[in-house]
């Protein structure tokens, strides 16, 4: 007997309904957090979110144009006259670099060693902060179709700023180094001496992990990117050390860095999308397939000094 | 005091178009979408989270959970964050509207204001509590203060939303 009005058809109870969606949220959000499962669904959504962000964004980016507009020409020249000073100063360094790589790749070519790729870089600029504030994330405006991918590095002029942790069509979500647990293998430049860094979460500083209270670490030491992760290029400028604590009741010194690179200071960032992950296991395949005893020994040996 | 004061004179209200519901909710998550950092993120009141919230106490035959749900995961998206938590926290706070939105009408706007508070504290404590799972810090108490500016906003955002249901008082 379906004689009810339509009057008093409600459906489910808001008790069931609201079961129901916290149900289908928690099973999303364990897909999410355990396995890489809903990059799809993700994907999809973006497609209908991406365009209304673009427009949320459009008015601060139309105030930014025409500020843009009146700036005075007095800026401009001084902007001018120290930009043409900074290239002249690179491009004597670069002169330096192009003897240093024609030397470097003709040592390795003496060494049998595979040459290393070019970095290839995408410029992207930065569309918005991320939201959350929990997380220090920035998204930036190339995605996918730019051949952008989860994993690359992202570098600023002045050194390392984080990871692409997202990859969508458009655009990409970027972790930077002092979103909490992010890690990044490093080296102090002073002696070489390898470790990892983490971000500290909230107050936008980075830690060195599992230092013995004795490492030879001084505040002011710079500290680079290792290379060895295959992830970041090595050398770039990561940190410098401001604060060491050593504390005898704790097995570990506290080592407290400042990040060199600054995502405030700039609008554009670059991602290094040159894949150096899959260069490197193609590299070290035939070392990995074969080990002899000799190589064992030296990897051992070279493994301890890194942990001097 | 006035008996007045206590049990307000129910306002007739004309039903609000379906056409003027969804496009408050877009605006509202526009709002949301604002490139907003720092400062001013934390004390952002969650637009669209108020106007889902005020939905449900005004229309709850036609505001759904499942609208709210699907806004959630939109913020999901556009913030990158864990999927389906927004979602989650969106339709608990909707929830709470719909079970309660006959005594919230009880009240005046101001007096609705702190009713309307806990509910933003609820989707926020909901939020936080999905955040906390996942290994971050809490942030300190200023992480609240989102709920405290929503609240304050509602008394306004009745005023904004009620604007088109209006009835002229006929005189006869």
């Amino acid at each position: 007997m379906d004689q009810s009005p339509p009057f008093f058809k409600r459906g489910p109870s808001p008790l069931a309904r609201f079961v129901f969606f916290a149900s289908l949220s928690a099973v999303l959000m364990v897909a999410d957090a355990y396995q890489n499962y809903l990059g799809l669904l993700r994907q999809t959504v973006a497609v209908v979110v991406t365009p209304l962000q673009r427009l949320a964004n459009s008015p601060s980016e139309l105030g930014d144009r025409i500020s843009e507009f009146f700036i005075s020409q007095a800026f401009l020249q001084k902007e001018n006259r120290r930009l043409q000073q900074q290239e002249l100063e690179h491009s004597a360094q670069l002169q330096g670099f192009q003897a240093m790589q024609a030397e470097n790749a003709y040592l390795r070519k003496l060494l049998g060693a595979r040459k290393q790729s070019d970095q290839t870089l995408v410029m992207t600029e930065i569309l918005y902060a991320g939201r959350d504030p929990f997380a220090h994330k920035i998204i930036v405006d190339k995605g996918t179709t730019h051949g952008v991918s989860a994993g690359q590095p992202v570098v600023d002029d002045v050194g390392v700023i984080g990871q692409v942790t997202r990859a969508y069509p458009f655009s990409s979500e970027v972790t930077l180094l002092t979103d909490k647990d992010q890690a990044i293998p490093i080296e102090i430049v002073r002696n070489g001496m390898r470790a990892i860094a983490f971000g500290q979460g909230q107050d936008s500083t980075l830690g060195l992990a599992f230092m013995p209270m004795n490492a030879d670490v001084q505040p002011g030491d710079t500290i680079v990117t290792s290379g060895i992760d295959g992830v970041y290029p090595p050398g770039l400028p990561v940190a410098v050390v401001s604060k060491i604590e050593r504390n005898a009741a704790v097995a570990f010194a506290r080592i407290v860095c400042m990040p060199s690179a600054g995502v405030g200071l700039h609008k554009q960032v670059l991602i290094v999308t040159s894949d150096r992950r899959k260069e490197y296991e193609s590299q070290a395949a035939p070392l990995l397939a074969t080990p002899t005893q000799a190589e064992v020994k030296g990897k051992g040996k070279r493994r301890g000094e890194g942990a001097r | 005091m006035h008996a007045n004061n206590h049990h307000p004179r129910q306002e007739l209200l004309k039903p609000a178009s379906g056409q003027f519901m969804a496009l408050t909710l877009f605006v509202g998550l526009m709002l949301n979408l604002l490139p907003w950092s720092g400062a001013a993120l934390l004390l952002r009141p969650d637009f669209l989270a108020i106007t889902l919230i005020f939905w449900s106490i005004r229309e709850p035959l036609r505001m759904g959970i499942g609208v709210a749900w699907l806004m959630g995961l939109m913020i999901d998206v556009a913030d990158g964050v864990l999927f389906g938590q927004n979602a989650l926290a969106y339709s608990l706070a909707v929830f709470i509207a719909l079970l309660l939105h006959r005594r919230i009408l009880m009240f005046t706007p101001w007096q609705q204001t702190f009713y309307v508070l806990l509910l933003l504290l609820a989707l926020q404590a909901m939020t936080l509590l999905i955040r906390l799972s996942t290994g971050v810090d809490f942030i300190g108490m200023g992480y609240f203060a989102a709920s405290v500016s929503g609240a304050l906003l509602w008394p306004l955002l009745t005023l904004l939303l009620q604007l088109p249901q209006k009835v002229e008082p006929k005189r006869d």
